[in-house]
């Protein structure tokens, strides 16, 4: 019982038939001055029967744009959505979505959860029950018909989530990151019995949709991966995935596949070995504790100044969206190099790991100075004017110019972090106004 | 552990509150304060001056149209007010009565009002600045003009009375209700939104399954408070002249207005004890077992956590006749929202119209506005300035302020009072249980019964109306500082306190350190209501009578009550206009920043 046994039957049209294709779809907003904000560049993508595709990549790489897209939930700026021969237009019959943080409405029992898409549709009430009890059957929470969400589980939530979008009858299923608000362990119960529904062909659904953050996760379920990259979003590499059900994490070729996405995702990171970052550079909002932490791991014995990522992440439990920022501002700063999936450390760094609290900031003042154009900036303008203050949305609008308003504030928000930790200004979070007024040094 | 700053934030955070007691959170905004959308600055913003235009205009133009209605006093149907114990049952329903078709009222009013604005930006853009204007015009003020218009509307027929009452104690209610569901709408969360989309929900599903069922918390606390607040206005809507008009309806307000003028304090003594088994009754068998009902509703129940109960509601709930009753009433509901075809809902959707077009609507929209709104202003001034000139206005704005002065006096002596008091309850969980429902229970009660008691003494004692009238004013509304502090301190975080403990911080350091910050959203959320019940208070406590004796004391109050009393509309309009702007500009300049500090100094995330 596997996948095989999915594809086209022989004599039907080979799997050129696609049950969905994504047409150049691109979806971009206008700003008022400067550039268009592209969210997503163009896809393009087909779904066939026996899918299930994956697409992965970090948060702001337009993945979930996508998924919404497809789900006709938003529009797309370009291109289009072919689905049953016509365009989309909105949300279609046939495709049911499954949500990250679950959507249940809390006032209504399981039941009514699952019911509730299908009394939207005018059957009647007696079919209506069948096939809710029938789907909830199915999930696995039979008993727990008449319960309200508050007091299930995280795991039990989604899988009413799964009931209700399975209730309809789908033949295309989305699935937006449904196990990354679960713990451990009942993620992965539920990946296993989702993937023992399809692999024995007792769901209704012909093909799926998964977008995720875990490299791992994606590895483990997909047929195919899609690899995005962020800013702007876009496809950087498609990958097959041709192990069989039920697949085995410690096979060296699973590992091997997984470190492989791992490059892929820091392909662009890596080939940046000495850039000089723009005064607009997205800077993730990283702790400076964090990025402590980070380097006095990497020069402990265990790696000696150098680690495997996808060893490191899991060591750390560490996802994708919380390794890549941290490991990325190491490299902005001159503290670390990554490439081809591995982080090691600079001499830089390596100083940084043995110095006290006092020489660390010294140093990590000269890093921002001379490494991030925002906080030079910011510092060169305090020094100019007289009272060595500025207010903060002076900054944030000249960002605004070159990032979207979230990533503007986020911006300027890290850099707030490491400016009052390297001591090279203060913020007054009350003015919201940097200043260069330091409370006076003790005298020891 | 959050994972930017790499380390546990000691703040106040939402969710600490969120597991306080459900009935106790709730208290943290009241849903003014809580909605964003209205002026980000201090300073008024254009919209607010051109709802205040637009208001004021169609107010004179609804008093100068219907003076010409002037129904005489001989045709109003009168029946005289019986002043005995045994009459006192069916006034007391009367009273009831009147308040329950005023909040249906209000209900339709807030849904209605608030699905608009918060499906339309611009509509929004007027209407909430409308609705925050409406707010601070005090209820009292509105009679005036709600009397003669519906007494115009219906001549001869006690109908008319009847509606203006009704109306007016609606425009004591709706507001805050308005505010509510418009917050609860906009706060939708984008989970659920997007779940409603993909199941393909008609807008009366999404309205029924979703926006409602949200909105519906909030919306029933509030529609609690505000009937306990609406007591007081019923009770000085049901007897009033304005001009050569009268209004004397059957129930416990005209009750009182009788009794004052028969000066029979026993006949008050019965009113007062009437309207307290009618609050007690109200309280028990409609407050709490809404509140309890409510709690279904609530986005953010964890597990386990303990709920407010009623017996009523358990009763109810319980009961297999009631279940047979309702059944038939659901299945009826779900049938009518059934939908036969599958919504066609398009993500976008959208008529191919020119791209200029969302242009030429916003000019055609706003440039309307802009035009009732210079319309009302010409009005408002060429009204006010003909009849009475702008001496009168320097006079008003005086009186206004002795009016505030009092107001603010009188709420820093409340809260001087009733912060250490309500902390030391709201730290003894179970004081704080038992303190908080007498605490709503006073809050509810109508002040304006006692007044007379009052009166009584001062003409007794010969006392200065100007310094022994004020107290009348606060003595209603003190108790929301109380029980909003209670529920302040009883939510304050526990291991704040043994830090505080262990750091040994007494004395005022304590308060200044930790308690004040820590309990200043509440108590501003307290004070605020307070003022502005100040505010409508002063109408009837700043002139007050006894039989044939007047007292009154300087202030924009009696102004506004001789005004009405004589029928002088211009003089009215000023008045209220005067002291409407008083009352915005406190919440403005005072009370909402104080509380975007608050909030922040509490760490409350945005």
């Amino acid at each position: 019982m596997n996948d095989e046994q999915k594809h086209a039957a022989p004599g039907e049209p080979a799997l050129t038939d696609a049950v969905l294709e994504v047409r150049g779809v691109r979806r971009a907003f206008k700003r008022p001055h400067g550039e268009p904000l592209v969210v997503l560049e163009s896809v393009n993508l087909n779904l066939h029967k026996g899918e299930i595709i994956g697409l992965l990549g970090r948060s702001g790489s337009g993945k979930s744009t996508l998924l919404r897209i497809v789900a006709g939930l938003i529009k797309a700026s370009d291109g289009e959505v072919i689905y049953r021969g016509a365009p989309l237009h909105g949300p279609a019959e046939g495709i049911s979505m499954v949500f990250q943080s679950f959507a249940l409405f809390p006032w209504l029992t399981v039941q009514q959860n699952v019911e509730a898409g299908l009394e939207a549709q005018g059957m009647a009430a007696d079919e209506i029950r069948e096939q809710a009890l029938r789907a909830i059957d199915l999930i696995g929470l039979d008993g727990f018909a008449n319960a309200y969400p508050r007091e299930l589980s995280g795991g039990m939530r989604q899988r009413v989530g799964f009931a209700r979008a399975l209730v309809m009858n789908p033949s295309i299923l989305l699935m937006d990151e449904p196990f990354s608000a679960l713990d451990v362990l009942t993620a992965e119960t539920l990946r296993t019995d989702f993937l023992d529904l399809w692999t024995e062909n007792k769901l209704p659904i012909q093909s799926v949709l998964l977008v995720t953050h875990n490299i791992e996760e994606a590895v483990f379920m997909c047929d195919r991966i899609l690899v995005f990259s962020a800013n702007p979003g876009r496809v950087v590499a498609e990958i097959k995935v041709p192990f069989k059900h039920p697949r085995n994490r410690l096979d060296p070729r699973f590992r091997q596949l997984v470190d492989d996405i791992y490059s892929r995702m820091t392909v662009r990171a890596a080939t940046g070995k000495a850039t000089v970052l723009s005064i607009g550079e997205r800077l993730p909002e990283v702790s400076t504790n964090l990025m402590a932490g980070l380097i006095e791991t990497l020069a402990s014995e265990t790696y000696a100044g150098r680690a495997d990522m996808p060893a490191l992440a899991q060591a750390l439990a560490l996802e994708v969206d919380e390794l890549f920022p941290l490991a990325e501002s190491l490299q902005m700063l001159g503290y670390a190099e990554l490439e081809s999936g591995d982080v090691h450390l600079t001499p830089l760094g390596q100083q940084f790991a043995l110095a006290d609290t006092q020489s660390r900031k010294i140093g990590f003042a000269k890093q921002m100075l001379t490494r991030i154009p925002l906080a030079a900036h910011i510092k060169s303008v305090l020094d100019e004017r007289p009272g060595h203050r500025a207010p903060s949305v002076r900054f944030l609008s000249e960002l605004e110019d070159y990032l979207s308003d979230s990533a503007a504030e986020q911006t300027l928000s890290a850099v707030t972090m490491w400016g009052r930790y390297a001591e090279l200004f203060t913020y007054d979070d009350a003015a919201e106004s940097f200043s260069l007024d330091m409370p006076e040094a003790e005298t020891v | 552990m959050d994972s930017r700053t790499g380390a546990g934030d000691p703040k106040i955070t939402l969710s600490e509150l969120a597991h306080a007691p459900a009935a106790v959170r709730r208290i943290v905004a009241h849903p003014y304060l809580a909605v964003r959308g209205i002026a980000r600055g201090n300073l008024p913003s254009p919209w607010d001056i051109v709802a205040f235009a637009m208001l004021f205009g169609t107010l004179i133009l609804i008093s100068v149209g219907t003076s010409q209605f002037g129904a005489p006093l001989s045709a109003l149907e009168k029946t005289p007010v019986d002043l005995s114990l045994w009459a006192l049952p069916y006034y007391a329903l009367r009273t009831t009565v009147r308040m329950g078709a005023a909040m249906i009222l209000s209900l339709i009013f807030s849904i209605a009002y608030a699905g608009l604005a918060a499906k339309s930006k611009r509509a929004e853009r007027i209407m909430i600045p409308i609705l925050d204007i409406l707010q601070s015009v005090p209820v009292l003020g509105f009679l005036t003009f709600l009397v003669p218009f519906f007494l115009g509307l219906f001549p001869g027929k006690v109908l008319g009375a009847e509606l203006a009452s009704v109306f007016a104690i609606f425009t004591a209610q709706a507001w805050n209700m308005a505010f509510s569901v418009y917050q609860s709408l906009r706060t939708l969360p984008p989970d659920l939104v997007e779940a409603c989309k993909s199941l393909r929900f008609s807008p009366l599903q999404r309205f029924r399954r979703l926006e409602l069922p949200f909105a519906m918390p909030g919306l029933i606390w509030n529609m609690m408070m505000s009937m306990s607040g609406a007591w007081f206005f019923v009770v000085a809507s049901e007897a009033i002249t304005v001009g050569n008009q009268t209004i004397t309806l059957p129930g416990v307000g005209s009750y009182v207005a009788t009794a004052i003028a028969e000066k029979n304090l026993g006949a008050i003594g019965w009113a007062i004890l009437a309207m307290l088994i009618v609050i007690l009754l109200y309280d028990q068998l409609l407050f709490r077992p809404l509140i309890a009902w409510g709690e279904k509703f609530r986005a953010d129940n964890e597990p386990g956590e303990v709920e407010p109960e009623s017996w009523v509601l358990r009763m109810l709930q319980r009961s297999r006749f009631v279940i047979t009753l309702w059944q038939p009433t659901e299945t009826f509901i779900n049938r009518m929202l059934r939908q036969r075809k599958a919504a066609a809902v398009r993500a976008d959707a959208g008529l191919n119209l020119p791209p200029w077009t969302p242009l030429a609507i916003d000019i055609l929209w706003y440039g309307l506005i802009v035009l009732a709104a210079a319309y009302g202003a010409w009005t408002t001034v060429r009204y006010v300035g003909h009849t009475l000139g702008f001496a009168e206005l320097g006079h008003v704005i005086l009186l206004g302020l002795a009016t505030m002065t009092r107001v603010i006096l009188l709420v820093a002596l409340a809260s001087l009072i009733w912060v250490p008091i309500g902390v030391a309850i709201g730290l003894r969980p179970r004081l704080a249980a038992m303190a908080q429902p007498i605490a709503q229970f006073l809050a509810a009660f109508p002040a304006n019964l006692l007044f007379p008691v009052a009166v009584v003494l001062i003409v007794k004692f010969n006392l200065n109306p100007d310094i022994w009238l004020s107290p009348l004013m606060i003595f209603g509304t003190q108790w929301y500082i109380l029980f909003n502090v209670v529920a302040g301190a009883s939510v304050f975080p526990h291991d704040l306190r043994d830090a505080a403990d262990n750091l040994h911080l007494r004395g005022w350091l304590w308060w200044k350190r930790v308690m004040i910050p820590g309990i200043l959203p509440y108590y501003v959320t307290g004070a605020m209501t307070a003022a502005g019940g100040c505010w409508n208070a002063s109408i009837v406590s700043e002139i007050v009578t006894w039989g044939d004796k007047h007292i009154q004391a300087h202030g924009l109050g009696t102004y506004i009550t001789q005004a009405t009393t004589d029928g002088d509309y211009p003089r009215v309009v000023l008045g209220v206009a005067i002291m409407s702007l008083f009352v915005v500009s406190f919440n403005r300049v005072l009370w909402r920043p104080l509380y975007r500090s608050a909030e922040r100094l509490a760490g409350v995330e945005e």
